[in-house]
């Protein structure tokens, strides 16, 4: 209570920032997972830095080892390391979620935002649309679409993006109707504001707490779609490396007991949507209740 | 009188979504690569005998004609032909359908089955070691991929311990299939009186069954937790507990009635997800049904199968909601009685 | 020897901000027939004090200290099965807000005859026939065809009788009506009133009579016990009460009664409750009282009698009977 009071920094800034921290310790299993997902994005970054082998060298004198000294992760049926193709592999497994959860997002806020403030028939054939696409679950329409359209990487993005598209239209047109029927929009418009400055300035940031809770959790599940195609063969493709079809190349030997070319491109896939997942439960907590007082 | 009203309404507006269903599966038709044309002519078509076969089955016409074209034929149940077969795809649908169908309701009750005690026994011993327990299986579950999991049950019960078959289908190799009465295998097998084919039937859906149930488990369980909760700390209960009622019938009578009602809309949406789960786990179980068949056709190209399949599965989960939500309306007395 | 004797009752629920103590120190009787009018702001304990009596306080709230003596034995420290077993039987509740009291997906008489069932020992078919005459003894018309009906079909009114109904299953050694009138209508309010009071005549139970509205009390209540931020600041006989209160508080909650028959000025109480979360050591009211003392704000005032059946706990009374004395 006093500590941000005591801070030399300005309160106002200084305090939000402290506060921040003050809930995330008390909140350690969500301090767990956002170091999870920072330490997951650092090593696919500088993996050409900190990657102990190159994901792509061969050592046949290895092959097919268990995890070990040498290799922690063990090796494929080259020999190459798994542990650094994991590490490489993160990248697209990391970028193409995030890549496609942002377009999503922009096209989505921003015809969700159209049809809650057109309104009328305008919104009507959005919604109706809406509800069309979201009759295919997600998996599926990526399917379909990934056939339709090719598995290159910015397919796939497309592809992830189209399935992700609806939900944002559906979010920012809730949020939109319902901040646009509060007064101070009222306000804003009988002093003149011209339609798209309210939008900008008044109705958009009440969106943006459960766009960003939203949006957390909808990258585990681009990366859950993502590594489900790559896994069926339908998506990422050797020589591009992906932790779905990385699983997919250990299938066959697991009846050779080589458990390990399976079990640790799926974990780490788990681990990963778990991290997600558990930054959008936090992060939905968080917002949440500020608005709603202390919890007794 | 209000319940007619309700069920016309959501009967209407049913014909929009799937209106625009076919636009979508129609648009993916549309966008597919090859030529359903030359499917149909086949390999040794001449150049003259292709550009007839496309002119009569319209390819030359503008889209929206194209479109007439498929929905009509979606309602003669011309769903086109598959390349890798050779025949007509809802041929190939219809035979495939049971297998899926026995997975999916397998799948689906096996996830009640633990997801709904799980979820209220998370709600009524809240903030205890079940409840964490409860709460970190729903969320590691949620975020294991399904294919993943499906291989993990694989190694460990077959492979590891050996309890399970081997992943290659519905019966065991060497024993066949009972009489076809519903399709379902297990069904069948009861009805006539095939004690060997129940038990490899049974054995042969337990993995692929748990696979599914476990990636929509967690979600049930979710949703029983949150609504217990929310029930718990009714009035109505309050008011149930100071009548002195016991304990047993409190939870498992009163809340719990009142908790399946948003549990039966939660269905509607879980449906999508084992839909959608099947054509993974029917792949890795080398399982006969209609994901399989569609995966199979999406790695060879064969664009029939694809389009139907996508427009199939969109279109059972409008109908599955539809019957949630009538479902709910007849349930919910406050629906039903105006 | 009272029905019910209530001593030094206090309540504290955890918080993520610290403890509260919701109920301090809370001492008071009932005789069989009496009609005790508790009452007191939102947030004065009422409902919690309620609450305490069925044993029905759960985490994170505990009952602290004190003890609650029905029939000879104290309820505070009766095994749960034991207290189950009085609940609803010896000791009834009728909830506020009837109609979310109810459950909305069962109907009615199943509602109100599994009570016969469980008290009564009735079979099913036995226990619909009570509920009916149940329903019709508290006034609802064509009851039997109310019995197949679900909560939603019904008035607030007719809720509130059916709780009423229900509560009186067993017929109860101890009534409580948490706020039995809220929400009605004036007339429909008055004629529950009058119900209860009738109820409360003819079977001999005690009634406790929740409520922030002193009218209520003025129009049923033989007795009253006022409650402020979870304390107990003045009891005694209804006639008393209303024409010679001792405790600024009740003085205040009197005066602030608009009145028909005269032209005065509308007086609301200064200030809000004060938050329990740092309760004060002293008196809970000395912020809005008019004349605090010194001694007010460290030393909590106790409960003691200055009348044959009137009790205040009051720094400044207790000086003034001092002076006199």
């Amino acid at each position: 209570m006093t500590e941000a009071a005591a801070s030399p920094v300005s309160p106002a800034v200084h305090s939000r920032g402290a506060e921040a921290w003050r809930i995330l310790r008390r909140n350690p299993v969500t301090l767990a997972a956002i170091t999870i997902i920072v330490v997951v994005s650092v090593a696919a970054a500088l993996a050409s830095l900190i990657a102990p082998f190159d994901p792509n060298a061969t050592d046949p004198a290895v092959a097919l080892s268990p995890p070990s000294p040498h290799n922690w992760l063990g090796t494929d049926l080259y020999g190459r390391d798994q542990l650094s193709r994991l590490m490489y592999a993160a990248r697209l497994d990391l970028l193409i979620p995030f890549a496609a959860t942002l377009s999503a997002l922009a096209i989505g806020a921003l015809v969700g935002a159209l049809a809650g403030y057109a309104g009328r028939w305008v919104d009507q054939i959005i919604m109706r649309a809406v509800e069309s696409v979201l009759a295919f679950p997600a998996l599926v329409l990526a399917m379909g679409l990934t056939a339709a359209l090719g598995n290159s990487i910015g397919n796939i993005v497309l592809t992830l993006a189209i399935t992700q598209i609806p939900i944002y239209i559906r979010l920012i047109r809730g949020e939109m109707l319902r901040v646009r029927e509060m007064e101070y929009a009222e306000a804003a418009r009988a002093v003149g504001n011209p339609a798209w400055r309210i939008v900008l300035v008044h109705l958009l940031p009440n969106c943006i707490p459960p766009l960003i809770v939203q949006a957390t959790l909808a990258m585990g599940f681009a990366l859950l779609t993502m590594a489900a195609l790559s896994f069926l063969g339908l998506g990422i493709r050797p020589p591009d490396s992906e932790w779905g079809e990385m699983t997919a190349e250990g299938v066959g030997y697991m009846v050779t007991d080589e458990w390990w070319l399976f079990v640790f491109p799926g974990l780490m896939i788990m681990i990963s949507v778990l991290a997600f997942n558990l930054v959008g439960d936090g992060l939905r907590d968080f917002l949440d209740p500020r608005m709603r007082g202390v919890r007794s | 009188m209000s319940l007619a009203l309700y069920v016309l309404r959501r009967l209407l507006s049913v014909i929009p979504t799937l209106f625009g269903v076919t636009l979508v599966s129609f648009f993916l038709t549309y966008t597919l690569p090859g030529n359903p044309a030359m499917v149909k002519a086949g390999p040794l078509a001449t150049p003259e005998y292709l550009a007839e076969v496309e002119r009569r089955m319209g390819l030359d016409q503008p889209m929206w004609v194209q479109y007439g074209r498929y929905v009509s034929g979606l309602f003669r149940g011309d769903l086109g032909e598959s390349a890798s077969t050779g025949r007509p795809v809802l041929q190939d649908f219809v035979q495939r359908l049971p297998a899926t169908l026995e997975l999916t309701v397998a799948s689906l009750t096996l996830a009640m089955l633990i997801g709904i005690p799980l979820g209220v026994l998370s709600a009524v011993h809240r903030d205890t070691i079940i409840d964490h327990v409860g709460r970190i299986v729903g969320v590691a579950g949620v975020a294991m991929p399904t294919f993943w999991t499906g291989l993990l049950f694989v190694f460990v019960f077959f492979y590891l311990i050996g309890w399970a078959p081997a992943p290659l289908g519905r019966l065991a190799p060497g024993l066949a299939a009972p009489p076809t009465v519903t399709g379902l295998y297990v069904i069948d097998s009861i009805l006539a009186g095939n004690w060997p084919a129940l038990r490899s039937s049974i054995a042969q859906l337990a993995l692929p069954s748990a696979t599914l149930a476990f990636s929509v488990m967690a979600p049930i369980a979710r949703m029983v937790r949150a609504t217990m909760l929310e029930i718990l700390s009714s009035d109505y209960i309050t008011a149930a507990w100071a009548a002195g009622l016991p304990r047993r019938r409190v939870i498992y009578g009163d809340a719990l009635r009142n908790a399946l009602i948003p549990i039966v809309t939660t269905l509607g949406v879980v449906f999508g997800f084992l839909m959608a789960g099947n054509a993974v786990v029917e792949t890795v179980f080398s399982w006969p049904g209609i994901g399989n068949y569609a995966v199979t056709a999406l790695l060879t190209k064969d664009s029939g199968p694809i389009q139907s399949f996508v427009l199939f599965v969109a279109v059972m989960y409008v109908i599955v909601n539809l019957i949630v939500d009538l479902l709910y309306a007849v349930v919910d007395p406050r629906i039903r009685l105006s | 020897m009272s029905l019910i004797d209530i001593r030094g009752l206090t309540v504290q629920f955890t918080t993520d901000a610290g403890p509260v103590e919701a109920v301090h120190g809370v001492d008071f009787s009932l005789e069989p027939g009496e009609i005790l009018g508790l009452v007191g702001e939102s947030g004065s304990g009422k409902t919690v004090t309620a609450f305490s009596i069925l044993r029905l306080i759960r985490p994170p709230g505990r009952i602290v200290t004190g003890s609650i003596v029905f029939e000879g034995q104290d309820l505070v420290i009766l095994p749960e099965s034991a207290v189950r077993a009085i609940r609803g039987a010896k000791i009834a509740l009728v909830p506020q807000s009837p109609r979310t009291a109810l459950n909305p997906v069962i109907t009615i008489g199943r509602q109100i005859a599994r009570l016969f069932e469980l008290h009564a020992g009735m079979a099913p078919s036995a226990a619909w026939c009570r509920g009916i005459e149940a329903l019709e003894a508290v006034g609802i018309p064509d009851a039997s065809r109310r019995m197949r009906q679900y909560a939603h079909q019904l008035s607030g009114g007719t809720c509130q009788r059916v709780m009423i109904a229900m509560a009186l299953a067993s017929a109860p050694r101890l009534l409580i009506a948490d706020e039995p009138t809220t929400g009605l209508d004036v007339s429909i309010a008055a004629r529950i009133l009058d119900l209860l009071r009738d109820l409360g005549q003819r079977t001999d139970a005690a009634i406790i009579l929740i409520t922030h509205d002193l009218g209520v009390v003025a129009e049923t209540c033989h007795r009253v016990a006022v409650m402020h931020a979870g304390q107990l600041v003045e009891t005694g006989a209804l006639d008393v009460m209303l024409r010679k209160p001792a405790h600024p508080y009740t003085q205040a909650l009197i005066r602030s009664i608009p009145r028909i028959d005269r032209d005065i000025a509308l007086e609301p109480i200064p200030g809000s409750v004060p938050s329990l979360l740092r309760a004060s050591p002293g008196c809970r009211y000395a912020g809005r009282c008019p004349h605090p003392m010194a001694i007010c704000t460290n030393v909590k005032p106790t409960l003691s009698a200055i009348g044959s059946d009137h009790s205040v706990a009051c720094h400044a009374v207790e000086a003034q009977r001092a002076n006199v004395a």
